[in-house]
């Protein structure tokens, strides 16, 4: 739904990302009124509960949506900056490999890890240099907080060397 | 008891040595974390939330108090040398401040900038004091109805009566709720929107959101502009020391900007910048030297920066007497309050006097802390504006995740923090603002709450909402602060609005 569009200069043109947005926001109305659908039994005797609020929320979502598509048709979203999406996958996957490796390599690795591709994302892209830079700093992090300040921060084999 | 002797206890607690070191490491830390480029009050408090984490809830507090004040001090540090505000509430801090920093004169800019801040925060954190057993008072008469009319004011204005478009406002509150009806009912018991999965049964950490949105987010988005090139940070010359004049010319910016900023940030309404760039509109007003606005005013420092320290800490009237957040700071700190089990309000004073005043006590520390800590100490945190953005930013996110897994270290939380951080980021691009998600988020369900309380208590009659003078009257401004924008937009009036976007405080 990130379309880096470049800022248009004919503004009446019809905004595809802002009708992506808006497809979202009826998606996400969708969802709420299949999920509380299965509650709207149960409001008891006041005619309100826990399926009330949802289908209000839902149902402004649906107005929401439908705003947007009004305005993304009359091109009134404002002019988007470019985006640059190299910088960005680094940093996702400096998250997603932080995720996939914490349980079993401890916080020190995992962390490192994303503290090396983030500085990548940065323009910092010497990897052999930085991440074991990261690794260092985090086990510093996790000595002070997980020792200190008793945190409960997952523990690998680098951790385990001192604790 | 009278507010007098309650203060006075509170200075009692807070000037227990532990509870001093804990405001020390507090301002330190807020200082640090504040002065960094891109980052805020609400992202420095979320960010330093988990360093409280195993702390009792009186210290955790009182370390809260002097980040918060911390984080605040920093910004006006970054937006006088760097020209980038940290916070949007320190924008106009940054257009005379930095001309004054161009010119040779970042010192006495800093200074005026510290001691207004100290002046403004003395002042309000004592109007707190004052001012908030009389809403206190108020506050035990108000129903479930007036409450929740309460809340509507504080949804319309965090996230549509300011910012540059009532739609996207909207839809940023709006996603907020639909993450809140996440989890268990607290009134019926029945899961909601968790599609079976345990870990949504506890519904999303307010702290998770706001740091995958701030910091994360952010960070993407700033990643993805590119290599820009190092920003400039000016350097501090000559002396810090403010020459009689400078005195002359700032001692009435302060207490204007006070007098300004306090009653703005205490009404439940949120919007601290308004009051940073009304002080800033008066002091170009009144001005003997209106030949230097643009150029590097003193008052144009003072005043706003003045203005913004006192909202700040009138933010928390509401927060402590309503529990009512009205900024994304004052979200995060009621979720601080939340991982006790102590729920802000009316009944917070009466069951938990010690805290609560050991809580306001601590702030007047602070802020004499941040005075003795701030002026000599300004070399050090300049040398922190000039960390090279890759550092800078793995840093950030390595301090980001560390919260979050020190809360919960589950692959899932961390899954979350992912997915919201790439929210965030698409907000970003399309002008959505994030303070309304995460006001959302945690005001949503006690709206929800009081609503239906209101509605059982009614039998489902829903006209008793408008019947009550009070909640009449406070659903009626929430309409106008809704319409009144509107129109105003579609005469292509907004650009005073969008000025006082809050995009971040």
């Amino acid at each position: 739904m990130s379309k880096g569009h470049t800022p248009s200069t004919q503004t009446r043109r019809p905004d595809r990302a802002a009708l992506v947005i808006a497809v979202f926001l009826a998606g996400l109305a969708g969802l709420i009124f299949w999920d509380t659908s299965r509650l709207a039994s149960a409001s008891g005797y006041s005619g309100i509960g826990p399926a009330t609020i949802p289908f209000v929320i839902a149902g402004m979502l649906l107005l929401l949506a439908a705003w947007t598509v009004f305005e993304a048709l009359r091109g009134d979203f404002p002019a988007r900056e470019r985006q640059e999406f190299g910088p960005v996958i680094w940093i996702v996957g400096g998250l997603a490999a932080q995720m996939l490796t914490l349980k079993p390599l401890g916080f020190s690795i995992a962390t490192g890890l994303l503290f090396a591709a983030t500085a990548a994302g940065f323009g910092k892209r010497k990897l052999w240099f930085t991440i074991p830079i990261g690794i260092v700093l985090c086990l510093c992090v996790w000595l002070v907080f997980a020792g200190l300040l008793q945190l409960s921060l997952p523990a690998g084999p680098l951790e385990h060397l001192f604790w | 008891m009278n507010t007098f002797e309650f203060l006075l206890q509170g200075l009692l607690v807070a000037a227990q040595p532990m509870n001093l070191l804990y405001a020390l490491i507090g301002v330190t830390l807020g200082t640090a974390v504040g002065v960094l480029p891109g980052i805020g009050p609400a992202l420095t408090v979320a960010l330093l939330l988990p360093v409280t984490y195993r702390l009792d809830p009186g210290g955790s507090l009182i370390m809260f108090a002097g980040i918060y004040y911390g984080g605040m001090y920093g910004g006006s540090t970054t937006s006088i040398l760097l020209n980038t505000p940290g916070e949007s509430s320190s924008i106009v801090t940054a257009l005379e401040g930095n001309k004054m920093a161009r010119a040779g004169r970042g010192g006495p800019a800093l200074a005026t900038a510290a001691i207004g801040s100290f002046v403004a925060g003395l002042i309000a954190t004592l109007g707190l004091a004052f001012i908030a057993p009389f809403v206190v008072k108020l506050a035990l008469v108000f129903g479930p109805r007036e409450y929740f009319a309460l809340m509507v004011l504080a949804f319309v204005t965090v996230s549509s009566a300011f910012g540059d478009s009532t739609l996207r406002g909207l839809t940023s509150l709006f996603i907020g709720f639909a993450l809140a009806i996440i989890g268990i009912d607290q009134l019926s018991g029945q899961a909601r929107m968790s599609f079976g999965i345990p870990d949504l049964l506890d519904g999303i950490e307010v702290t998770t959101l706001a740091v995958a949105m701030f910091a994360i987010g952010e960070s993407l988005y700033i990643a993805a502009q590119g290599d820009q090139g190092p920003d400039k940070v000016e350097a501090v010359r000559g002396s810090v020391w403010m020459t009689g004049q400078d005195w002359a010319r700032s001692w009435k910016a302060w207490l204007r900007g006070t007098a300004i900023g306090f009653p703005i940030g205490a009404m439940p309404a949120g919007g601290a910048e308004i009051g940073t760039f009304l002080s800033y509109a008066t002091e170009k007003r009144l001005t003997k030297h209106p030949e230097e606005f643009g150029k590097g005013a003193i008052e144009g420092v003072a005043g706003p920066e003045a203005a913004n320290n006192a909202s700040a800490a009138g933010t928390l009237v509401p927060l402590l007497t309503l529990g009512l957040p009205t900024t994304a700071t004052a979200a995060i700190m009621l979720a601080g309050f939340q991982q006790y089990g102590l729920q802000p309000g009316p009944l917070l004073f009466a069951t938990n006097p010690q805290l609560v005043w050991g809580l306001i006590a601590s702030l007047l520390i602070a802020n004499f802390m941040l005075l003795v800590l701030n002026l000599p100490l300004v070399g050090l945190w300049v040398k922190l504006l000039t960390i090279p953005k890759p550092w800078l930013y793995a840093g950030i996110l390595l301090f980001a995740t560390l919260g979050t897994i020190g809360a919960n270290p589950s692959v899932f939380e961390l899954g979350m923090l992912l997915a919201f951080g790439v929210l965030g980021y698409v907000m970003r691009i399309f002008g959505y603002p994030i303070a309304p998600v995460v006001v959302g988020l945690i005001l949503g369900p006690l709206a929800e709450q009081q609503l239906r309380r209101a509605l059982s208590i009614s039998q489902g009659d829903v006209t008793v909402l408008f019947t009550s003078p009070v909640a009449a009257v406070l659903l009626t401004i929430a309409a106008a602060a809704l319409i009144i924008p509107l129109i105003l937009r579609a005469r292509g009036r907004g650009q005073v609005l969008s000025q006082l976007a809050a995009s971040e405080d």
